[in-house]
C-alpha cells in the first residue's frame, strides 16, 4: 500500500528559489503535509513549513498543491494517482519568509481596521437573549479558521499588491458581514465595509468560496448580501430621494 | 546569521509578559490590560492558532440555563468527584464560581453560543457533568472562544509577538525579571525585561505518540517554571482520551469529541456489545444508569433516569475501552466503535456535530450519518502542571504566574470535558489581574536582566549549531514518543516505569549531542531541538511521579496497584529541579484541607 511518492517543493526566501525534487515514501490514507513531514525529518531538516492541529480546525497549512489553493493536512493522497508527481508551492499572494512559510501579515494588520463588537448593556437578569436562528447566520461566517486561502486566491490582490492597502479582502467581508448581522450589534458596518474596506471592488466571482476548506459560501452568503445593504443605503433611489426631501431618513432595515 | 549580525539583540520592556496566546494566555493578557498594565503576548504559532482552537464540545459553566437546579455548589462537587478529590478544592470552587460571568463576558465581546429556546446560551451534556452544563457552539467552542478573546486583544491593541519562542526566563535574585526568546523568522534574538510572567503555554502531549496534541505542545511551560525554580504537581496524571481516531494511521490519535456520546453515541465492542455496562465502578454506580433502557431515556429525561455509562468520566471510559480491545474485541483498525448512526438522524448528527463529520468524511471517507466511527485512547491532556496560588495563580517563585493546561491543582487527578475552556477563562483573568498588581505594586524598584544571563541565554540557545556529525532532533523526538507511549502509557507498571527512566536518561545524553542543519531563518529542526529539551524534562518528570505514586486514581493507572489508596489520596508529588540542572527531584506534600462548610457537598456518600 506505501509507495514512493514523487514531490516537486518550493524551497527558497524573499531573494528567490526553486522547485526542488523528492522522492518521499508515503502510506495509505495519508495527506500532502505527511509526506512534508517525511520529507522533513528524513531529508531536508530545515524545510520550513507551517502547521498546528493537523486536523483542519486551525488554518496554518496553506498552500498550493498543484496549483490548488488547499490545506495541506485536508488533502489527502490518494486524491491523486501514485504516479503523478504532486507540486506545493507557498500561497501566492503572500510574500514568501522561506519554503513553505509567507508573511500574513497583511491579514493581521486589517483585522485591526474592523471596529470591535458593540453591544448594547445586558437585559436586567444580567443575561442576554438571542434567537437560535439569527445566530446561526453569525455562526457560518464564525467557523472560519483565518487560513487566509481566500485572501490568497481573491484576483483583486492576487497579482495586484497595489490593490492591498484599499481591500480588505474576503475574510474580512465575513467579519463585517458577520457584525452586520449580529443581532445585538449597534454600529453601522456599512460604510466602513464600502469605505475602508472597499468591498466594492469584489466582483463576485466566488474563487473565495471555491477554496473555502470551511465551505462557508463567503460570496452568497457575506459579500452578497453586504454588497446589497451598502447599495440599499447608498444608491436607492428611493432612500435617496426620500433622504434628500426628508421624509424618509431609515432604509428598508429600519436604521438610520 | 550570527547572533552578532547587524541589529543584534532585541530588546523590551513590559509590565507584563504572557507566553502562550491560547485562551488562558489571551484571557490573562486582556485582564493585564484593562488593570492599567503595559502586556505583550509572545507565542509560537500565529495569532489564533493555539490549541484551544482544538477544543471542540463546550465550555462548562453553572449557568443553569436548561436546569435551574445547576448552581457552583454541583459543578464544584461534580469536578472533584471527577479529579477522585486531589483537586485543589479552593480552585475548583473559585471555578465553579466565576465560570459563569467569565462566559457571559465572552458573549459582550461577540461570541455567538448556541441558544436555548428562550434564547438564552444553551448547555450541553458531557461526562462527569451532573446537569447539561456546557455553553457551547456546535462542536467548534474552542475556536469560537479564542476567535472571540483574539478579536478583543486586536480591539484592546495589545502587542503581539508571533512567531516567537521563549527559550528561557530571566531571574534577579529570587524574583522574575524577564524572558529570552528567538523569532521563528529570523533566529534573531529578543529579550523582554519584565516583572510579572505568565506562563500559558499550555500541555505536554507531543511527547507521546498518540496524541490529540500538535507540535507545539512540548512542555515549555512546566519546562521554564522548573528551570526558573519553580514547581510541579500531579505530573503523573496524564489524561487519555476515549475516543481519538484509529484510522488511517496519518491521523490516529485525532480527537473525536466528548459530544458524540453526550448527543446520544455510545459505544461498542466487536460483539455488537455496549460493554461500558460492565466497566461500573463503586464510585460511580448510584448516578450510573445499570440497564440499556434507563440509560436511552435519561437523554429526554434527567430528573428520574440515571446517566449513561458512556458518560463516565473521562479516564472510567478509556481504561474500559483499553480493556476490551486488550481482550481481542477491537475493531478491525484496532479501535472500539462509537455509534450514532443508527441512534440519532443525519440531520441532527449533521447539525450537532459538524466538525466531526466533516473530519470523518474527508479523512477517513466514513459517513458518520451511515455508519459507526473507530475510536480509541489519545494522549490528550496533562492535569499536572505548576504548582500555584489558587487566588493568584503565582508560582512559588515571585512575579512567575501559570494558567490553564501549564498549571496544576485544579483539575486533581482527572480533568472533566468541559473543564478546561472555563479553566482558562476563570484562572487567566485572575493570574492577567494579578500580574499586572504585581507589577504596579514593585514601582521603580524593578528587577534587572544583566548581561550574563543574557549571553548564557544565547549560548544554551545556539547550542545545537555547535556540534558537528551529532543525531538530528527529530529521531530523538520519535525515540522519545515511543518510550512515553509504550512504557507511560494508560496502564502502568514499575518495571516499566523505571526502564522508561532508564531511557529518558539514555535519550538526554543523545540529546546532549544533537546536530541541527542549515541556519537560523525559520529552521524547525533548530527549533525542535531547543523544545526538545523541555520534552525530555518534563518526561522525566511525568515517569518519576508515575513510579512514586503507588495506587491507581484518574489518569494514573498502575497494573500493580490497581486500587485507589487512601493514604495517597492525602498527598501531592512535588518535583522541582535538582542539583545539576538537567533532572528532577521528588517529594510528597499534602494536600490543602478543605474547609467543613464544602465537605458536607461529599458527605451523603
Amino acid at each position: 500500500m506505501g509507495y514512493e511518492l514523487k514531490m516537486r517543493v518550493w524551497r527558497g526566501d524573499q531573494s528567490g528559489g526553486d522547485l526542488g525534487d523528492y522522492t518521499v515514501e508515503v502510506s495509505e490514507g495519508e495527506v500532502v503535509l505527511d509526506a512534508i513531514h517525511r520529507l522533513q525529518a528524513t531529508q531536508a531538516g530545515d524545510l520550513a513549513v507551517r502547521w498546528n492541529c493537523k486536523a483542519g480546525k486551525c488554518g496554518s497549512c496553506s498552500a498550493e498543491v498543484n496549483g490548488r489553493p488547499r490545506l495541506m493536512c485536508m488533502t489527502r493522497l490518494s486524491d491523486y494517482d501514485p504516479a503523478e508527481t504532486i507540486t506545493v508551492t507557498p500561497m501566492r499572494s503572500f510574500p514568501v519568509i522561506r519554503d513553505l512559510v509567507t508573511d500574513v501579515s497583511f491579514n493581521y494588520e486589517k483585522a485591526k481596521q474592523v471596529p470591535s463588537f458593540a453591544p448594547p448593556p445586558r437585559d436586567a437578569d444580567g443575561k442576554r437573549r438571542m434567537a437560535q436562528i439569527d445566530v446561526e447566520r453569525g455562526q457560518e461566517f464564525r467557523k472560519c479558521i483565518e487560513c487566509f486561502l481566500c485572501q490568497n486566491t481573491c484576483h483583486v490582490v492576487r497579482d495586484h499588491d497595489e490593490n492591498k492597502p484599499a481591500f480588505a479582502g474576503p475574510r474580512f467581508f465575513l467579519r463585517y458581514a458577520e457584525l452586520d448581522m449580529h443581532p445585538l450589534d449597534t454600529h453601522d458596518r456599512r460604510e466602513l465595509a464600502q469605505g475602508a474596506a472597499g468591498i466594492g471592488m469584489c466582483n463576485i466571482t466566488k474563487c473565495c468560496t471555491e477554496v473555502c476548506p470551511e465551505g462557508i459560501k463567503i460570496t452568497d452568503n457575506a459579500i452578497i448580501p453586504m454588497k446589497e445593504r451598502v447599495v440599499d443605503k447608498k444608491y436607492d433611489p428611493l432612500v435617496w430621494l426620500g433622504n434628500k426631501i426628508g421624509i424618509r431618513n431609515k432604509d428598508y432595515d429600519g436604521r438610520d | 546569521m550570527s547572533p552578532d549580525a547587524a541589529g543584534g539583540i532585541e530588546r523590551h520592556g513590559y509590565d507584563v509578559i504572557v507566553i502562550g496566546a491560547g485562551g488562558s494566555g489571551l484571557r490573562a493578557a486582556i485582564a493585564a490590560h484593562e488593570s492599567g498594565a503595559k502586556v505583550a503576548v509572545v507565542c509560537k504559532s500565529l495569532l489564533g492558532k493555539a490549541h484551544t482552537v482544538m477544543a471542540e464540545g463546550g465550555c462548562a459553566a453553572a449557568m443553569g440555563n436548561l436546569y435551574p437546579d445547576d448552581n457552583w455548589q454541583v459543578h464544584f462537587r461534580d469536578t472533584m468527584r471527577g479529579g477522585k478529590m486531589l483537586n485543589n478544592w479552593r480552585m475548583a470552587q473559585l471555578h465553579a464560581q466565576e465560570a459563569p460571568e467569565r462566559v457571559m463576558e465572552l458573549e459582550d465581546w461577540g461570541a455567538l453560543f448556541d441558544r436555548t429556546d428562550d434564547g438564552l446560551i444553551s448547555q450541553r451534556d458531557f461526562g462527569g457533568h451532573r446537569y447539561a452544563r456546557l455553553a457551547h457552539i456546535g462542536d467548534r467552542t474552542g475556536l469560537e472562544i479564542i476567535r472571540t478573546l483574539q478579536q478583543r486583544l486586536v480591539a484592546l491593541g495589545i502587542d503581539v509577538f508571533m512567531e516567537c519562542t521563549v527559550t528561557d526566563l530571566f531571574k534577579s535574585g529570587d524574583q522574575i525579571s524577564g524572558a529570552f526568546a528567538y523569532w521563528r523568522e529570523t533566529g534573531r534574538f529578543v529579550v523582554f525585561e519584565a516583572p510579572s510572567v505568565v506562563l500559558a503555554t499550555g500541555g505536554i502531549g507531543k511527547s507521546f505518540k498518540v496524541t490529540s496534541n500538535s507540535w507545539e505542545y512540548t512542555g515549555d511551560g512546566h519546562a521554564l517554571a522548573l528551570r526558573a525554580g519553580a514547581t510541579l504537581i500531579n505530573m503523573e496524571f496524564v489524561q487519555f482520551h476515549p475516543t481519538g481516531m484509529v484510522w488511517p494511521p496519518s491521523v490516529k490519535g485525532l480527537l473525536v469529541t466528548e459530544s458524540v456520546r453526550g448527543d446520544g453515541g455510545i459505544l461498542r465492542n466487536s460483539e455488537g456489545k455496549r460493554f461500558m455496562f460492565d466497566y461500573i465502578p463503586d464510585f460511580f454506580k448510584k448516578e450510573t444508569a445499570d440497564t440499556e433502557e434507563e440509560a436511552d431515556r435519561w437523554y429526554e429525561d434527567k430528573k428520574n433516569n440515571r446517566r449513561p455509562p458512556e458518560l463516565l468520566p473521562r479516564d472510567e471510559v478509556a481504561r474500559a475501552i483499553n480493556s476490551e480491545i486488550k481482550a481481542g474485541r477491537g475493531s478491525p483498525h484496532g479501535g472500539i466503535f462509537l455509534d450514532i448512526a443508527s441512534r440519532r438522524s443525519p440531520e441532527f448528527i449533521k447539525r450537532r456535530l459538524p466538525s466531526m463529520y466533516h473530519q470523518f468524511k474527508e479523512l477517513a471517507d466514513v459517513d458518520i450519518t451511515a455508519e459507526p466511527m473507530e475510536i480509541g485512547p489519545t494522549c490528550h491532556y496533562v492535569m499536572g502542571g505548576v504548582e500555584v496560588d489558587p487566588e493568584t495563580e503565582v508560582s512559588v517563585v515571585a512575579g512567575l504566574y501559570a494558567v490553564g493546561e501549564c498549571s496544576g491543582g485544579m483539575h486533581g487527578s482527572n480533568r472533566l470535558g468541559g473543564n478546561s475552556l472555563s479553566d482558562l477563562i476563570v484562572f487567566g483573568k485572575r493570574a492577567g489581574d494579578a500580574a499586572a498588581a504585581h507589577a504596579g505594586g514593585l514601582g521603580s524598584s524593578r528587577p534587572g536582566v544583566s548581561d550574563e544571563e543574557v549571553a548564557a541565554a544565547q549560548r544554551s540557545a545556539l547550542a545545537p549549531f555547535e556540534v558537528q556529525g551529532g543525531e538530528n532532533p527529530y529521531t530523538i523526538q520519535q525515540d522519545l514518543q515511543q518510550t512515553m507511549n509504550d512504557l507511560v502509557g494508560i496502564i502502568r507498571v514499575a518495571a516499566e516505569l523505571e526502564s522508561a527512566l532508564g531511557e529518558i536518561q539514555k535519550l538526554k545524553e543523545r540529546a546532549a549531542h544533537m546536530t541541527v542543519e542549515g541556519h537560523r531563518q525559520y529552521n524547525p529542526g533548530w527549533h525542535l531541538s531547543i523544545d526538545l529539551r523541555n520534552m525530555l524534562l518534563v518526561s522525566e518528570c511525568i515517569a518519576k511521579a508515575a513510579l512514586a505514586r503507588q495506587e491507581s486514581r484518574g489518569g494514573h493507572t498502575r497494573d500493580d496497584f490497581p486500587g485507589p489508596d487512601p493514604e495517597w489520596g492525602g498527598k501531592n508529588l512535588v518535583l522541582r529541579l535538582d542539583s545539576t540542572g538537567t533532572g528532577v527531584d521528588l517529594s510528597e506534600q499534602p494536600l490543602p484541607v478543605m474547609p467543613d462548610e464544602l465537605k458536607k457537598f461529599f458527605e451523603e456518600e
